[in-house]
């Protein structure tokens, strides 16, 4: 929970209860807050939670682990084309939410192991570029295998697929209270999602602590000195590339069921680098900074989205930049801007992976 | 197991490793007996780092044999290999730079769950290493160059160790701390755990070693008691900065 409070640094230190209910109460209100500005805002939140799962996995390969991968975005396709083929008319298949969620999950582990296996020797720059071009070939596989058979529905991508339905009720019909008072179904989307990620965040905490979070840390430290005190370092890294793998899976599942629809174009190199660049700013080997990272890499363009075409438009008399240009302008200046001021993230990792730190804490040793 | 106490604990039988297509040790043989400190001395890229980073399983030998207590080793990825007894402490120290002094310590224990064993043990470290005592709170990457040399060690003891692979403990240290440094691997060999040791500083090495392997260009070329080593002219010229006589 401590990570929590930090996700508000100044309050967090002084003051960790008040942080940690202050952020409670931000997750819980936020929509409705954004509601009173449009739905489309309700959406952006969404979105971000989504991204926040995203921030999560990745995290867990890039900031624990210590491997770089570029090719991140591969996972969460994995993750979006099994809902696709298996709760959508696509293949006419309808199976349910608990059904595909695991399935998607498993799937994009062993993609994750899949990618892991080659480039087990292979470091820094080297499994960055691997990793890229892992994410490529996956996308461009959905977006040419629709040839000679069918399967992806190439770059029309594929349509209507099946919406969450939990015990039978249906996440993507509004709920109509009263005559005037009806729960939107972004709401309900909005409160699942945050469920799923209070969920990850409980089970990265753990992981952090336990013996694997030990080793991904002393791998990232020093792998011949991780393998000197008997870490096996192949199934190590294998277990990062499946567990961030998998997150990706998930998340992917959410925004296809989410969204209606997937298509390639929206699991592009840019995408990955967009994610990367939400944990490396928030903060790497930290849920917290993870968590800020997304949130505010991933509302920012939107709010900058809305304000830029009217704002050009009044002073210039028409549109000089492309909001999506902006979001990559906006990633490129707040790279830039933390390498400058913040160069260990908005919210540094302080070292306490470790187990006793943990057990001290609670009191637990000495 | 039943081995017999007179059989090395480590044998290595033409032994190789290689570096793509070429043999940075070329077939040496070399013998460890239980309770020895025995150095491995030789020039820069004659291939001791390589010999022992080859025993500890973290490179995959190319030709002959690994014998230790009784099994062939080489088969056995590193992590095995600790779990039988063979600890190294690599090169350039190693130590987890942003963990504390003692997560460090407590990393070496990573394979055992024997929890008062390895209380035990921490004791025992803290008695034989009194300056790595005074720091356990402080993040590692912030100690001197000995003090982590000595964190390094203290983390390989950790694992409890049969045999203790030391490679270069004074690398970058002051005269001063170098010898230090010596007297905390006698005390560890004293302790009973054997320890090859491989060094650049021949002179100390001979010294504290009861025997000692030369090693030249990826081979072995002489051998004998440090004592006798020291005062082997070829060696005094090779090593010591002796002219030939």
């Amino acid at each position: 929970m401590n990570e929590l409070a930090l996700a508000i640094p100044w309050l967090g230190k002084r003051n960790p209860l008040a942080a940690r209910w202050l952020v409670i109460a931000i997750a819980i209100a936020a929509p409705l807050v954004a509601m009173a500005f449009g739905r489309t805002w309700v959406r952006v939140l969404d979105f971000a939670l989504l991204y926040i799962l995203l921030a999560l996995g990745l995290n867990l390969v890039v900031g624990f682990a210590g491997l770089l991968d570029l090719g991140y975005i591969a996972f969460y396709a994995v993750g979006a084309y099994t809902a696709a083929f298996l709760a959508s008319p696509h293949f006419d298949v309808h199976l349910p939410i608990w059904i595909v969620l695991p399935l998607a999950a498993c799937f994009a582990a062993t993609a994750g192991i899949t990618l892991g296996f080659p480039v087990l020797r292979l470091r820094g720059d080297y499994l960055a570029i691997v990793t890229l071009g892992f994410g490529e070939i996956v996308r461009i596989f959905m977006n040419n295998l629709n040839y000679p058979i069918n399967i992806t529905n190439g770059p029309q991508g594929i349509n209507a697929l099946d919406p969450v339905v939990l015990f039978g009720w249906d996440l993507s019909r509004n709920i109509q209270v009263t005559e005037e008072l009806s729960i939107n179904s972004l709401f309900l989307y909005y409160y699942f999602f945050l469920l799923c990620v209070v969920g990850s965040i409980i089970f990265i905490q753990r992981l952090q602590i336990s013996r694997v979070g030990r080793a991904w840390a002393a791998m990232r430290d020093d792998e011949l000195a991780a393998k000197a005190i008997g870490i096996n370092t192949r199934n190590m890294k294998l277990l990062a590339f499946a567990l961030g793998a998998t997150f990706g899976g998930v998340s992917g599942v959410l925004f296809g069921t989410f969204q209606g629809f997937v298509s390639p174009e929206s699991f592009s190199l840019m995408e990955s680098i967009a994610v990367l660049t939400m944990v490396v700013f928030g903060g790497m080997g930290n849920i917290a900074g993870a968590i800020v990272g997304a949130i505010i890499l991933s509302a920012l363009p939107e709010i900058l989205r809305h304000l830029a075409v009217p704002v050009q438009q009044a002073l210039f008399g028409h549109v000089l930049l492309d909001p999506e240009v902006l979001r990559m302008l906006l990633l490129s200046l707040a790279m830039i801007l933390m390498m400058l001021l913040r160069p260990s993230g908005l919210i540094p990792a302080s070292a306490k992976y470790s187990h006793i730190r943990y057990l001290k804490a609670k009191g637990v040793t000495e | 197991m039943h081995t017999n106490p007179n059989s090395p604990l480590l044998q290595l039988a033409g032994m190789e490793v290689a570096y793509g297509g070429i043999k940075a040790v070329k077939g040496i043989d070399l013998e460890l007996y239980r309770g020895e400190l025995v150095s491995l001395i030789g020039a820069n890229g004659a291939g001791k780092t390589t010999t022992l980073n080859a025993i500890a399983g973290s490179l995959k030998i190319a030709g002959g044999e690994i014998h230790y207590a009784g099994e062939k080793v080489h088969v056995l990825p590193a992590h095995r290999r600790l779990r039988r007894g063979i600890a190294l402490v690599p090169e350039g120290r190693g130590i987890f730079t942003r963990l504390t002094v003692e997560e460090n310590l407590r990393m070496g224990a990573y394979t055992r769950n024997d929890t008062a064993g390895i209380e035990q043990d921490l004791e025992r470290v803290y008695t034989m290493l009194p300056r790595v005592k005074e720091r356990l709170h402080q993040i590692a990457g912030t100690l001197s160059g000995g003090e982590q040399q000595m964190v390094a060690i203290g983390r390989a003891l950790l694992s409890r160790p049969k045999l203790l692979l030391l490679d270069e403990p004074s690398m970058g240290l002051a005269p001063l701390v170098v010898e230090k440094i010596f007297e905390v691997v006698q005390s560890v060999a004293k302790e009973g755990v054997t320890v090859l040791l491989v060094e650049q500083n021949a002179n100390l090495a001979l010294e504290f070693s009861q025997r000692a392997y030369v090693m030249e260009s990826g081979k072995i070329t002489l051998t004998g008691s440090g004592a006798d080593l020291l005062t082997n002219p070829k060696v005094r010229a090779a090593y010591l900065g002796e002219e030939a006589a």
